[in-house]
């Protein structure tokens, strides 16, 4: 490829198409790499995508057939026993009137495709079944392009958006963000469950198009630090189930395994009841956090999206947050290519944009989260184990006196866990999110 | 439980590349060093496999996580993307 463009992006996901359909639409000479098929060949989500964020970049998008497969309108959260379960949920007329498309599940293999497609109409190049293996550096070891598999695949660029993922060996090898320690990431396992619509919609109470997500935590990680999700689609069911690397590495549970046994859980098991499996699949989750955020901009390069560790793990929000950091790495090199500069001084406007904005002050706020969870392990054990037995004694008519039951409760409580404990957890949680 | 992984992955769409993409980098290490062997249950696709006197590796079903890469208490696992368009392809996402 003996061309130049303006601007080289490595990933097709919603931080590269961002900024690419962004650059293109300002006339920038734009390309992106991507090393899937097709873009979304290798992406997965649990299949949350929010249109606020969304909209910045292609405004009309639900006009444009945009692949949604449900719109959002009610939140459930549940916290699991083994055998139990509590359920909590939120639903507003709202999310289907006046704020639709506020929240809504996309397959990201539907969606990245119909993204590119926007970005390519605008003028971006998106070349596909592309790995990029190391960056093109000057004698001043300045960012000036990219090196990818194929044959004569060195491509030269004034700036580089690295938007490859939180899985990134090009960003290890080039040292740009140190590989994550396994305590900053969650591995998580997902399985699409083909259901009839109107199946769907009777289990989940909802309309045609309206759609829900139950969010889980509890015994169902088996002890680990973890976090599952059911999501709905058009047709299908998205089951999802992960953990903090480290613990898998402890304890000898093997993903699979895990989601059988999730499937099985009397709460979810009724869901997804004569349900096809369809698809199996694998991701890392960026859970880090703020802290382990690296250097967002340097001579000649960007990091945005996962790749940047931006996501907000109390909030399954990633996706909104990759395609503003790729919305404000785009108006950052415009600016940059107006004066001509490329140097990290001239890109720290990028890293400006994102502290200014609720991607970086959000992650600020939930800096001590990951960290909360991991020394809390009684939220995955004794907490929803006790909460089940307290449910169970006190919904269980047999003639015992309610005080009696009070009384067993307590002395269970007293014996799993101390107060100074359960003081620290409340402490820290509040810590943690405040 | 038993669950074959076999079944989930005889779901998924794989272009196999001839050349493997993963690689252990030293045998000796995984059995003389490596006391619990996590990779042979963190693998949410069982690549990683108890032989003999080895593991061995399943490259084909590779779901592409990464984790083998990091979670190897021995750094052991050189691991790179599949060359472009090759490896798993999803077919919803």
């Amino acid at each position: 490829m003996q061309e130049n463009y303006d601007v080289a992006i490595v990933g097709a996901g919603p931080a590269g198409i961002s900024a690419a359909s962004l650059l293109a639409e300002k006339g920038v000479k734009t390309i992106v790499f991507e090393r899937g098929e097709y873009p979304g060949a290798k992406n997965i989500s649990g299949g949350v995508l929010y249109g606020h964020d969304l909209a910045a970049i292609i405004p009309d998008f639900a006009k444009r057939n945009c692949p949604v497969e449900r719109n959002i309108i009610e939140s459930r959260l549940w916290f699991l026993a083994k055998e139990s379960g509590y359920s909590l949920s939120f639903r507003d007329r709202a999310f289907y009137e006046k704020q639709a498309f506020n929240a809504f599940t996309v397959g990201r293999a539907k969606f990245d495709r119909w993204f590119a497609e926007q970005a390519k109409v605008k003028g971006a190049l998106v070349v596909c079944s592309t790995v990029v293996t190391d960056l093109l550096r000057d004698s001043n070891n300045r960012v000036i392009g990219v090196t990818t598999d194929r044959s004569e695949g060195d491509l030269k660029a004034k700036v580089v958006v690295l938007a490859d993922g939180i899985n990134s060996p090009l960003a290890a090898k080039t040292g740009f963000r140190p590989e994550p320690k396994p305590s900053h990431i969650a591995l998580a396992v997902k399985e699409v469950i083909e259901l009839p619509e109107e199946i769907i919609n009777e289990r989940f109470n909802t309309e045609t198009g309206h759609g829900a997500t139950i969010e889980i935590i509890g015994e169902i990680t088996q002890g680990m630090d973890g976090i599952a999700g059911i999501y709905t689609n058009k047709n299908s069911l998205s089951v999802c189930i992960g953990a903090n690397l480290s613990d898998f590495m402890e304890s000898k549970v093997k993903p699979y395994e895990m989601l059988e046994e999730f499937k099985q859980h009397p709460m979810v098991a009724p869901l997804i009841k004569d349900g096809q499996a369809k698809e199996y699949m694998a991701h890392w989750i960026a859970e880090g956090g703020y802290d382990t955020m690296p250097q967002l901009c340097g001579d000649g390069y960007l990091i945005a999206g996962d790749s940047g560790m931006l996501f907000n793990a109390l909030h399954r929000e990633g996706s909104n947050m990759a395609m503003t950091s790729g919305r404000f790495a785009a108006e950052t090199i415009a600016g940059a290519l107006d004066k001509g500069d490329f140097s990290r001084k001239a890109l720290a406007g990028y890293v400006s944009r994102l502290q200014n904005s609720y991607v970086i002050k959000d992650l600020k706020k939930y800096r001590r989260f990951n960290a909360f969870r991991l020394q809390h392990h009684e939220l995955f054990t004794t907490l929803p184990k006790l909460g089940g037995f307290a449910a169970q004694k006190m919904l269980t008519v047999d003639g015992v006196t309610k005080k009696e039951k009070q009384k067993t409760i307590w002395k269970e409580v007293r014996k799993k866990i101390s107060w100074a404990s359960l003081i620290r957890l409340l402490w820290n949680g509040w810590r943690s999110v405040k | 439980m038993t669950v074959k992984v076999e079944d989930k992955l005889f779901l998924n769409r794989f272009r196999v590349d001839e050349k493997p993409h993963i690689r252990i980098i030293e045998g000796n290490i995984c059995m003389e060093k490596c006391e619990n062997q996590p990779c042979l249950y963190f693998c949410p696709a069982n690549v990683y496999r108890l032989e003999k006197n080895r593991i061995s590796v399943a490259y084909e079903g590779c779901l592409e996580c990464g984790s083998c890469r990091i979670g190897c208490p021995n750094l052991n696992i050189e691991w790179h993307f599949p060359t472009g368009g090759y490896g798993i392809s999803h077919k919803f996402g």
